[in-house]
């Protein structure tokens, strides 16, 4: 089985925000970039059904030069071979799904997985984007996959429950947390990655749609007060809460 | 000229998000001069279309086919294509709700539109959209802006209000007439399967309790659901109870599990990680309880009390018995 898996790199979580000099994006300066947690998951859910099945990981990316890190990175905890669409333009989603299905498209993939969404835009867009454009089904917010014979049973996330989803291979997956424990890569993976190549293939992203006007960082909250100390502190707090905040 | 509102039904009733897109719809039709509000109801024996002219729709389309009964990407963007072409449609609105965020990016790309994801405000500036979007689960606050036609934006649930801009008024009911090709819905729906105690999810929620590595095991947990009960509220935690599989990752607050804005949260014994701060900063009114005075929650929490969870929590839940939560 063929797998693709698409992912960004993107800065980690604990990342303190400060906005860049062109008020548009963050300021890079300390920043340390990570694989996107929900990327992750697609990574590791394609190593496992390689060990299961046998078959071929390829991992994608759009990105600068650093998103090479982050590819070298999925080469080492399983991937066979990396790509690396390279660009220094911003494009937006639409555009990075377009590049991504070029790279992909014909190529006899089974399967197309990518994360839910990136943390940094936060736009849950790629994944449906690249099954629209591909012409495949697609199953988002995926928490479980099963392949069956050419067809995936997925569970996917939804308001206050799950949904039980079969769709025909090939098809597009995005990936939720709680779907595997994504593995570390061992220092026998990151030796044998040494010796794999990340193909760079320069593109031109097309126009981006979705323009980028500003970034700034929410109102700070200020600091409440403290009601007080143990359970002697209820009935202050409940007061508080029904005639200051007015939410009880 | 006109605006298209995608509006979720499930088992045959429209939800409230989409009130709120309709709402947000007509506001901006009249702020743009966008003309009419349209709007288009995938789902088998729908209630209430009519109903959505109360909240600024002029025209409501239907589709009733078993195909679109339950969510059906393909169907349902064959649905929203179809009726972005009905319309003349230069913006369409969706609920980013799980149905719309699975939606409406299809739905971009088959238009090669640009779409705003998870806006919490829109505004039409000289014929484009404005959008402002939080980034970062929260931690930074990104305004985009759409030029092309036409403009796709999904809307945070409960960032909108969904306000009755005609109160009694009602909309024209249409079939969409549509044929839809039972071969294209290559992607269906199995199983249905509710929540645990079909609670309201995280994002719809008003009132949250969250709790952290304080309640120091999972048998604590009981504290939590007790005082989220009285409040008549949902159940969160803290991203390292939901790592230590303490706590399912539905119920995940914060980056990498969900973004909130309820009208009350309360964190116990959660020191407020920036993961975790960032997921929940936008609730109206925070409380924290944490034995910890120095804990970082404290630096964003609107009332705190210093102290044990074990103490405090079921005193907090006994007060409050028979309380109800208003608005």
């Amino acid at each position: 089985m063929k797998i693709a898996v698409c992912l960004k790199q993107v800065p980690s979580t604990d990342t303190r925000i400060k906005i860049g000099a062109d008020g548009k994006h963050i300021d890079p300066a300390g920043v340390t970039f990570v694989t996107n947690p929900y990327d992750e998951f697609a990574l590791e859910e394609a190593i496992r059904l390689k060990e299961a099945k046998g078959g071929e990981v390829v991992v994608f990316s759009v990105g600068g030069a650093g998103a090479v890190a982050a590819l070298r990175n999925a080469l080492a905890v399983g991937g066979d071979a990396a790509v690396l669409l390279k660009t220094d333009a911003d494009p937006d989603s639409l555009a990075v799904a377009r590049l991504l299905a070029a790279e992909i498209e014909g190529k006899g993939f089974d399967l197309v997985l990518c994360g839910k969404q990136a943390v940094d835009d936060d736009a849950a867009q790629v994944g449906p984007m690249l099954a629209e454009i591909l012409d495949l089904p697609c199953a988002t917010v995926v928490v479980k996959l099963e392949l069956g014979e050419g067809k995936a049973r997925a569970t996917r996330e939804i308001e206050g429950g799950v949904e039980v989803l079969e769709l025909p291979l090939p098809a597009v997956v995005a990936t939720q947390k709680g779907l595997n424990e994504p593995r570390y890569a061992s220092l026998k993976g990151i030796m044998a990655a040494k010796k794999k190549l990340v193909e760079e293939k320069p593109v031109t992203p097309p126009a981006a749609a979705v323009e980028i006007v500003s970034l700034a960082l929410p109102a700070a909250r200020q600091a409440g007060k403290i009601v007080g100390e143990g359970a002697a502190a209820v009935p202050e707090l409940v007061r508080l809460l029904r005639e200051e905040a007015k939410v009880l | 000229m006109s605006v298209l509102v995608f509006v979720e039904a499930r088992d045959g009733q429209i939800k409230s998000t989409s009130l709120e897109a309709v709402s947000e719809a007509r506001r901006l039709a009249d702020q743009g001069s966008l003309g009419e509000v349209c709007a288009v109801i995938p789902g088998s024996k729908v209630e209430g279309a009519a109903g959505l002219g109360a909240y600024g729709a002029d025209r409501a389309w239907t589709v009733d086919d078993e195909l679109v009964a339950h969510y059906q990407p393909e169907s349902y963007v064959a649905c929203v294509a179809e009726a972005v072409k009905k319309a003349g449609a230069n913006l369409i609105l969706f609920p980013a709700s799980a149905m719309g965020r699975d939606l409406a990016p299809r739905v971009a790309a088959r238009l090669g539109a640009g779409l705003a994801s998870d806006c919490t405000a829109l505004d039409w500036q000289g014929g484009a959209l404005v959008a402002t979007r939080p980034v970062y689960a929260g931690k930074a606050i990104s305004t985009v802006k759409i030029a092309g036609s036409p403009a796709l934006a999904s809307l945070r649930p409960r960032a909108f209000a969904a306000t009755e801009r005609r109160p009694g008024a009602s909309c024209a009911v249409e079939p969409l007439g549509i044929t839809l090709d039972p071969a294209r819905a290559r992607v269906r729906t199995v199983e249905v399967g509710a929540g645990e105690g079909g609670r309201v999810d995280l994002t719809e929620a008003e009132v949250i309790v969250s709790g952290g590595r304080g309640l120091r095991g999972p048998e604590h947990f009981h504290l939590i659901e007790e005082l989220a009960e009285a409040l008549g509220g949902t159940v969160g935690a803290s991203r390292a109870v939901v790592d230590a599989g303490w706590r399912p990752h539905a119920e995940q607050v914060g980056q990498t599990g969900k973004t909130v804005s309820p009208k009350l949260y309360v964190a116990v014994g959660i020191s407020g990680a920036i993961q975790h701060l960032a997921g929940m900063s936008s609730a109206r009114c925070i409380v924290a309880i944490n034995k910890d005075p120095e804990a970082p929650i404290f630096k964003i929490a609107d009332y705190g009390i210093v102290g044990d969870a074990f103490e405090v929590v079921p005193a907090l839940t006994e007060a409050l018995k028979g309380l109800k939560v208003g608005s």
